[in-house]
């Protein structure tokens, strides 16, 4: 096989000076796929974003991107370098409007984003219609396209998106499952870590169950779906 | 070297400080008299209970009190209310109905408070809130306005306030102490619990407040004509240099009266002050130590987790607040007793406020010992940046000609450089050694 | 006409006054609630932060006067106040760099910058009386009056007269056009976008890319701006005293809590509540009253609820209301 767009490698490590949380742990996803890290609570799932994204400190192993090695770069840096991390909470500027928050996710740029923004409203047409509008005063499920939106305007290589569905309802889950699906269509990788383990292997064309901060089980959203063990355990049968 | 016989160093070092300036007045910044040695000692002392009643709220609690001022004032006022005698015919002619005016509007707010208990919330409460207040507000002031002209008139070249209660001044030290918790108590009830800075402002104000009725309510306090012959605790030296057996003691020492019966009465007070000082450090020490200090700690550093354990973290930061706040107070007492007059004309914040704050930080937060070493060493400091800035500027300045205007200016702006000077050994010990001279264990 | 003539005296002694005052406060709490929103802190630092860049600005006007440069019927101070404001900016982030910048890379917590903020506080309050000395200093030159109380009576025959200063004149118009500035700077640059995110979230700015030390010297530059203008003005429409200066930070942080602090718009507002609430609370309304009430119920005293000496008790007094009541202000704020 041959090397993987973005690889989190054998990663070790854990936040600053702490114990390991995440023990030769391996991530990686392609242009056109959905990876998806799922396992049960304190499995190490968003560590292991993060760890990707370089906000943790990887004692050993190694994180590339599209062949080159990234370990060592803030995670500034690898926004620069074509990453897009929507982290869990706080991923909004709440007093700014829908029209900034995409702004200020265009930051780094220095060309022209207005097509990149109309992409963004054509992805999601309910962001057009409140640009105005403070992005505080949207509704969850709002709010997280915002989120994505902002993600998306750096015109990434790759997006990670930390339990995008956490805290909306069911129907609004639906909808953003949707649209993630859309953003990948569009050939851009994306790697997200979920709550909502059946959803969202369900949409995965990789699937990686952590547990414990080893990998326990990998494979396609249908394998692991289809896989006894990984049902008893983590979706409940 | 153990940090124990470090720390012993630096007290014997200020301790030889204040020797060389009682002996010699080598270097030129040393005065060479015994009498200004214990005038600086005597303010030290003070400096450092007051700098133990804020190391009690920054270094126990890391509550951030600006208003040292208004507490230290509001136990000057203490002095004069306790040991002064009672103005004749004050009570008589308008103290009753002050007294009257006071309870009143103590009565409004609280019934204010009573009506905001006892009412839905709504408009129909807030007009009544309002109308309650607004009433409160003109009856208080139709009371009092009388009373204090009254009082004021009489004899105002030399009264025109309403006095005191005639006890003895030691127990106004105390009383300040009570003053100051009370103003404490209102502040802390207002602005602890929410953000750190939000108590800094407060206190800020209070200060200026108590400040401004000190220097206006002229039937307390006399105002800007400053209350003067204060009652002291020790003799004066007037009556010592008239005393036979004391003269003949003091030139058996080889001193003249006048300068015998100054040191005298200063080492009266210094005595005074070690006793407190030494009291209050020693409840500290066991403050420090007891569960209760050790709670106060762990809230300090981790507010989030002690909350959680259930530990009501605003009412034990009142508690301190008002205790570091009361300490204060009775320091302020004692200043003005030494003073034996209080002058609400001369506090300042940077001077009352700001330089306890260098004392605590230079000192060693969280550590009684530093507080106390911090209030002795840089209120000698304080006083000694004074002649080092002029001899600093003496010596850039010594190139110019006598007559050149740059040179008068500096000498003259000279004296500035005492809060400058405090600004950057504020900044320098918070960058380079923020646990002080003697750190917390 | 007796009406007309309350009308009259009400802007004289309160309006006008209040206004006057309340621009100058607004300028003193928009700097305030700029570090407060960018570096999380209250800096006790801005009074004397004002005290410096007005005696910058004395001090050009005094050169520019002894040159024979004057702005006539203006303030010469108007000419010196862009040097004051950029030998402000330079003291400001160079205190920053010097200072500062360790405790944001320590990320020490806002109680320490507090407290590092009353160092400098001292120093800058000594380093203007080491040049200016503690006294009062008046810089105001030109017009006095853009209307004289004898003029307006000649010109509408009524008894009461009103009475403009040109530096009040002068203080609200800079106002609007500072503020004005300023919150385009704020709504519709790019850097003024990246500091607004920046104070909404910190974190997810930097994952924009916004360098937060920028971010963080541009709201100096902003600042040393805002207080120097704040600061000549006040000075200009009272005078100068450094004392004075750093007695303002109590109105000055009411303002900016009032209106919430971190918040530009809340800060306006809140220096108008304070500055008018002063005013009113501690004018004697005697004359208005007498002008509107019948003889016979015409007040015997001053009907003044304050004496002067009080006016710092009446921001206290809002003060402690709004943080029993609303901590986090009129508009709402960052900071509980």
């Amino acid at each position: 096989m041959s090397e993987p767009f973005l690889i989190g490698d054998a990663m070790t490590g854990g936040y600053g000076k702490g114990p390991d949380i995440l023990h030769d742990c391996t991530i990686a996803v392609n242009p056109g796929e959905i990876a998806v890290i799922v396992g049960p609570n304190g499995a190490g799932k968003s560590t292991a974003m993060k760890a990707v994204f370089g906000m943790l400190n990887v004692r050993s192993g190694s994180v590339r991107l599209d062949g080159e090695d990234i370990t060592n770069l803030s995670p500034q840096d690898r926004v620069v370098k074509g990453m897009g991390f929507v982290p869990q909470t706080s991923n909004i500027f709440t007093s700014m409007t829908v029209e900034e928050n995409l702004e200020m996710g265009a930051f780094i740029r220095t060309d022209d984003f207005s097509d990149t923004m109309e992409q963004v409203y054509h992805l999601f047409p309910i962001l057009k219609e409140k640009r105005r509008q403070a992005a505080g005063e949207l509704s969850g499920g709002q709010r997280q396209q915002v989120a994505v939106g902002r993600a998306l305007m750096t015109k990434p290589k790759v997006l990670m998106l930390d339990e995008p569905t956490a805290g909306v309802s069911p129907i609004v889950m639906d909808e953003l499952f949707d649209r993630i699906i859309e953003v990948a269509r569009t050939g851009l990788p994306i790697l997200m870590v979920e709550q909502n383990a059946k959803q969202a292997l369900e949409i995965a064309d990789k699937g990686y169950v952590l547990v414990q901060g080893r990998n326990a089980h990998t494979g396609t959203g249908k394998e692991l779906l289809a896989d006894d063990e990984v049902r008893q355990s983590f979706l409940g049968g | 070297m153990t940090d124990t016989v470090k720390h012993i160093l630096l007290f014997v070092a200020v301790g030889v400080l204040l020797v060389l300036e009682g002996t010699t007045t080598a270097l030129g910044v040393f005065s060479g008299s015994w009498n200004s040695s214990l005038t600086i000692l005597n303010m030290g002392l003070i400096s450092a209970i007051m700098a133990l009643g804020v190391n009690l709220q920054w270094g126990f609690a890391g509550l951030f009190n600006v208003g040292i001022m208004g507490f230290t004032a509001l136990g000057g006022l203490a002095v004069v209310l306790t040991s002064m005698p009672a103005t004749p015919g004050a009570w008589s002619a308008g103290g009753g109905s002050i007294l009257l005016a006071l309870v009143l509007g103590a009565a409004t707010i609280g019934a204010v408070i009573l009506l905001r208990q006892k009412m839905a919330a709504g408009r129909l409460r807030s007009l009544a809130t309002l109308a309650l207040l607004i009433v409160g507000f003109f009856v208080y002031r139709a009371i009092l306005d009388p009373g204090v002209d009254a009082v004021e008139s009489i004899n105002p070249a030399l009264e025109g306030n309403i006095g005191g209660l005639g006890l003895p001044v030691l127990l106004a030290w105390p009383v300040g102490g009570l003053l100051a918790a009370g103003a404490a108590w209102i502040i802390g009830k207002t602005a602890l619990g929410l953000r750190s800075d939000y108590l800094a402002i407060a206190t800020l104000g209070i200060a200026e407040i108590i400040l401004s009725v000190l220097k206006n309510e002229d039937w307390l306090s006399r105002g800007v004509k400053n209350v003067v012959g204060l009652p002291r605790p020790v003799p004066y030296e007037v009556d010592l240099q008239n005393d036979a057996a004391f003269v003949e003691k003091a030139a058996s020492w080889g001193l003249d009266a006048l300068t015998a019966s100054t040191i005298y009465v200063k080492l009266g007070y210094t005595c005074l002050f070690t006793l407190v000082l030494l009291a209050l450090l020693w409840m500290a020490q066991m403050a420090l130590k007891s569960p209760w200090g050790r709670m106060m700690r762990a809230i300090r550093d981790n507010e989030t987790a002690a909350n959680a354990m259930g530990k009501n973290v605003t009412r034990r930061h009142l508690q301190i607040f008002i205790l570091g706040s009361a300490i204060c107070g009775v320091a302020g007492a004692m200043m003005t007793t030494l003073d034996s007059q209080l002058t609400p004309g001369t506090y300042n914040p940077l001077r009352f406020t700001f330089l306890i704050w260098v004392m605590v930080i230079v000192g060693g937060s969280g550590n009684n010992f530093g507080a106390v070493l911090g209030g002795l060493l840089v209120w000698f400091l304080w006083i000694k940046v004074e002649p080092l800035g002029v001899m600093l500027i003496e010596v850039i300045t010594a190139g110019m000609s006598a007559d050149s205007p740059l040179r008068a200016h500096l000498l003259e702006s000279a004296a500035h450089m005492r809060l400058f000077t405090m600004g950057l050994m504020l900044l320098l010990v918070l960058r380079f050694s923020p646990r002080g001279l003697i750190p917390e264990k | 006409m007796d009406f007309l003539n309350a009308l009259v005296a009400l802007t004289n002694f309160v309006l006008v006054p209040g206004i006057a005052y309340g621009s100058q406060l607004a300028l003193g709490a928009l700097g305030v609630t700029l570090i407060y929103g960018i570096l999380r802190f209250s800096n006790f630092a801005h009074g004397d932060t004002m005290a410096f860049g007005t005696m910058m600005t004395i001090l050009f006007t005094w050169w520019f006067q002894s040159m024979g440069i004057t702005a006539g019927p203006l303030p010469t101070a108007l000419l010196a106040l862009p040097f004051g404001i950029a030998v402000t900016m330079g003291l400001v982030v160079g205190t920053d760099r010097a200072v500062f910048r360790f405790y944001r890379q320590q990320k020490a917590k806002p109680v320490v910058f507090v407290m590092v903020s009353l160092g400098v506080m001292f120093i800058m309050n000594g380093l203007v009386r080491f040049i200016i000395g503690p006294g009062d200093q008046q810089f105001a030159d030109g017009e006095r009056f853009i209307v004289s109380a004898r003029t307006f009576k000649s010109l509408t025959g009524l008894d009461e007269g009103l009475a403009i200063k040109t530096s009040q004149g002068i203080t609200v118009v800079t106002a609007v056009i500072v503020v004005a500035a300023l919150f385009w700077f704020l709504n519709k640059t790019r850097t003024g976008k990246s500091m607004r995110a920046y104070s909404d979230n910190e974190d997810l700015a930097l994952l924009s890319g916004i360098n937060p030390e920028r971010v963080v010297t541009y709201t100096w530059l902003i600042v040393a701006a805002l207080a120097t203008i704040a600061g000549t003005l006040y000075g200009l429409d009272k005078s100068f005293k450094p004392f004075t200066y750093f007695q303002l930070l109590l109105p000055i942080f009411a303002a900016a809590i009032v209106g919430g602090l971190g918040n530009p718009l809340g800060a306006i507002a809140g220096g108008f509540v304070i500055a008018m609430s002063e005013v009113m609370v501690t004018y004697a309304w005697k004359k208005v009253a007498e002008y509107v009430l019948p003889d016979s119920l015409a007040p015997s005293g001053l009907v003044q609820l304050m004496s002067t000496d009080y006016k710092f008790a009446v921001s206290f007094a809002i003060l402690i209301v709004v943080l029993l009541f609303k901590p986090t202000g009129i508009f709402k704020g960052k900071a509980v």
